[in-house]
């Protein structure tokens, strides 16, 4: 102290420029943050949620029906057929599952690089990743034909005592969706805990005491919990970082195995995950903007999560951008005719309409994201959230459909037309998302409430907010 | 000791700011207190080195979750295509390492997170659907904006009267007894 009163101190804070933008606005007390968050599954259900449940209920019917028909006529009532085996539910399997990507990226590769912002919005991503990869798995089963066989995806022998073979990507598909999703639920239950426990104290109800008492298991908020809790989540962040590189790389690999061209290259893994982590902050900057304003959470899903989003989303735009460049440049830097002729074709051929339409929603709209005045304004960043997903879902239909329509030999071109199932199908997998999307914002607190309260200076005991004397040692 | 009906579980004294409860902390754990916690909405940060606690165990749970996962699927892709039923694929050998490995990854982890999250609800002994601190009215109010320092009456050190005054020096306005 005497050493410091030689220089004179202007002022002891950082100027206002310099200072940094609050996550949690107007100085909110942390008991606000459990009314605001659980307020909104506490309440009378309001009124536009009937409305948009009984849409998504009719469209989830929709897709259940579609399969239905499908199970009982055979894939027939797609449009598939010789050179295009592999349509839309290939498409729409990788699209749904790279949607997910952003819930783990939030949740586990986030958490590891301390970026504190991410408590405001990890819960919802994380039940989207869930119900998304709840759409995405239903694709690869009803594409196998005989539905009642696909029980041979998994390890166990089949009739002729004959076991799956693991020298196929396929396989490995089957292993890392499936533990995606289990451990993408894990992680995110074990998130809901603290948060169940608060819905539990604050319940009315005798019913929703003893729900919510159920699936919190006791949490207490003893600190001594906090400890194994925090670690274990430290763990399990740990793993999912590993891991949701992994998903979308092995779904890459059913392509990059192959000999095809269009799918023969190694530079598929990165630039799957690139798109998926890209796609997956279109999807949640979709979802988020409405509900942070139906919900009035605008306190704690700021502007400023916004705008790192944006962020986010124009740096993964920008690396599927450079990896659709890169292609072309290894195409024609190969000199392989057939690889030359797959890339002119996706640009000139008879899909140039898809391409053009990925190009655009992927790598052109997003460059607007460099501007403040765009990301300020939320009206464009929710339209151009979604055109990046429109966007992504024809990369994944250029990538799947022009390399089949366009194989090696011109005896086996074709062109590929999907049929009014397949279309339904796809708008059904939505009803599907949303009723759940609906009923976690209904039942679940939808931002992760202990955590939100960490990050706030209320809860530091360092900081004269949260009781530190100034001076002192605490 | 002769105990009436209700022998009460601990003494709970409440706290209003994240500052205090460390504090009280401190001053607990120095007092050589053994069967006491805090319960606090969100985890403290630091609280647990006030408290005295030692770094957490559940990382050997997913340790051994995480290779037990990696063995399973290198010996069960293993015994499935290159002993029980072998099957010549495209001139590949029956088994290899590098194609056995990515389900043998995933498995890792999928082993490994069961381990974490299991590990943890071992070693806090969840779950539980009976506490005695469940039943306090106040206590409601630690997942929501207050903080709680509980010494039980098991711990060796308790002494009703002196350990009621040892929390009321820490600055807690409210001090109660729980009920077993």
């Amino acid at each position: 102290m005497g050493a410091a009163a030689k220089v004179e101190v202007p002022c002891t804070c950082p100027p206002p420029e310099l200072e940094r933008v609050p996550l949690v606005q107007n100085n909110r007390s942390i008991g606000w943050i459990s009314n605001a968050v659980a307020g909104v599954a506490e309440g009378k259900t309001p009124k536009w949620w009937w409305p948009a449940f009984v849409v998504s209920f009719t469209m989830m019917c929709l897709c259940f029906a579609m399969i239905a028909y499908l199970m009982s006529t055979g894939v027939g009532v797609w449009g598939l057929g010789h050179p295009v085996m592999w349509g839309w539910a290939i498409v729409n399997f990788v699209w749904w599952i790279g949607i997910g990507h952003a819930g783990t990226l939030i949740s586990a590769i986030l958490f590891l690089l301390r970026q504190r912002w991410r408590t405001a919005v990890n819960r919802a991503a994380e039940a989207m990743t869930i119900f998304a990869v709840m759409c995405a798995g239903i694709f690869p089963v009803i594409h196998v034909g005989r539905v009642w066989l696909a029980w041979w995806l998994f390890p166990i022998p089949n009739a002729n005592s004959i076991w799956p073979q693991f020298r196929s990507p396929l396989m490995w598909d089957v292993f890392a969706v499936s533990t995606y999703f289990t451990v993408s639920l894990l992680f995110w239950y074990m998130g809901l805990i603290p948060d169940l426990a608060v819905m539990r104290d604050r319940a009315t109800t005798k019913l929703r005491k003893f729900a919510y008492g159920l699936f919190s298991l006791g949490w207490t908020g003893s600190n001594r919990h906090w400890s194994n809790y925090e670690k274990a989540y430290l763990i399990l962040a740990g793993l999912s970082t590993p891991l949701v590189l992994s998903v979308h790389s092995i779904v890459s690999l059913d392509f990059s195995v192959s000999q095809l061209p269009g799918w023969h290259t190694t530079i598929f893994p990165p630039y799957f995950v690139a798109g998926a982590i890209f796609s997956g902050f279109g999807m949640v900057l979709t979802l988020l903007i409405p509900i942070r304003k139906i919900c009035g959470l605008e306190d704690i899903i700021t502007q400023r999560h916004v705008d790192l989003m944006c962020k986010v989303t124009l740096a993964t735009g920008s690396i599927v951008g450079y990896a659709y460049g890169m292609e072309v440049f290894i195409a024609w830097y190969s000199g392989n005719p057939y690889e030359r002729y797959a890339f002119w074709n996706r640009a000139f051929g008879p899909y140039w309409w898809a391409y053009w339409i990925m190009i655009s929603c992927n790598v052109l709209l997003p460059q607007l994201f460099w501007f403040k005045k765009i990301r300020h304004n939320l009206v464009v960043v929710w339209v151009l959230s979604i055109l990046v997903n429109v966007g992504m879902w024809f990369e994944r239909f250029v990538i799947v459909i022009t390399t089949l329509a366009r194989e090696f030999l011109p005896a086996n071109w074709g062109y590929y037309t999907p049929t009014w199932v397949d279309i339904c199908t796809y708008l059904g997998t939505f009803g599907l998302f949303f009723t759940f999307f609906l009923l976690f914002m209904r039942f679940l607190p939808i931002i992760a409430i202990a955590e939100v309260k960490g990050v706030t200076p209320q809860a530091d005991p360092h900081h004269p907010l949260g009781g530190a004397k100034l001076g002192g040692h605490h | 000791m002769s105990e009436s009906v209700a022998k009460p579980y601990g003494v709970i004294a409440e706290f209003e700011n994240p500052a205090e409860t460390m504090h009280a902390a401190e001053q607990v754990r120095e007092a050589g207190f053994s069967r006491w916690d805090v319960f606090t909405p969100y985890p403290v940060h630091g609280m647990d080195q006030a408290m005295g606690i030692k770094n957490s165990k559940v990382g050997w749970f997913s340790f051994l979750g995480g290779v037990t996962g990696y063995t399973t699927g290198m010996l069960m892709i293993w015994f499935m295509n290159a002993f029980d039923y072998r099957i010549p694929v495209g001139g590949k050998p029956y088994f290899s390492p590098f194609s056995a490995f990515p389900p043998s990854y995933e498995l890792t982890i999928l082993f490994g997170a069961f381990g974490a999250l299991l590990g943890m609800l071992f070693l806090n002994r969840l779950p539980r659907l009976h506490h005695p601190l469940l039943k306090h009215k106040r206590f409601a109010l630690a997942t929501h904006d207050r903080f709680f320092v509980v010494i039980e009456t098991d711990d060796p050190q308790y002494r009703p009267d002196a350990t009621r005054q040892l929390l009321e020096s820490l600055g807690s306005k409210r001090i109660e007894l729980v009920e077993e």
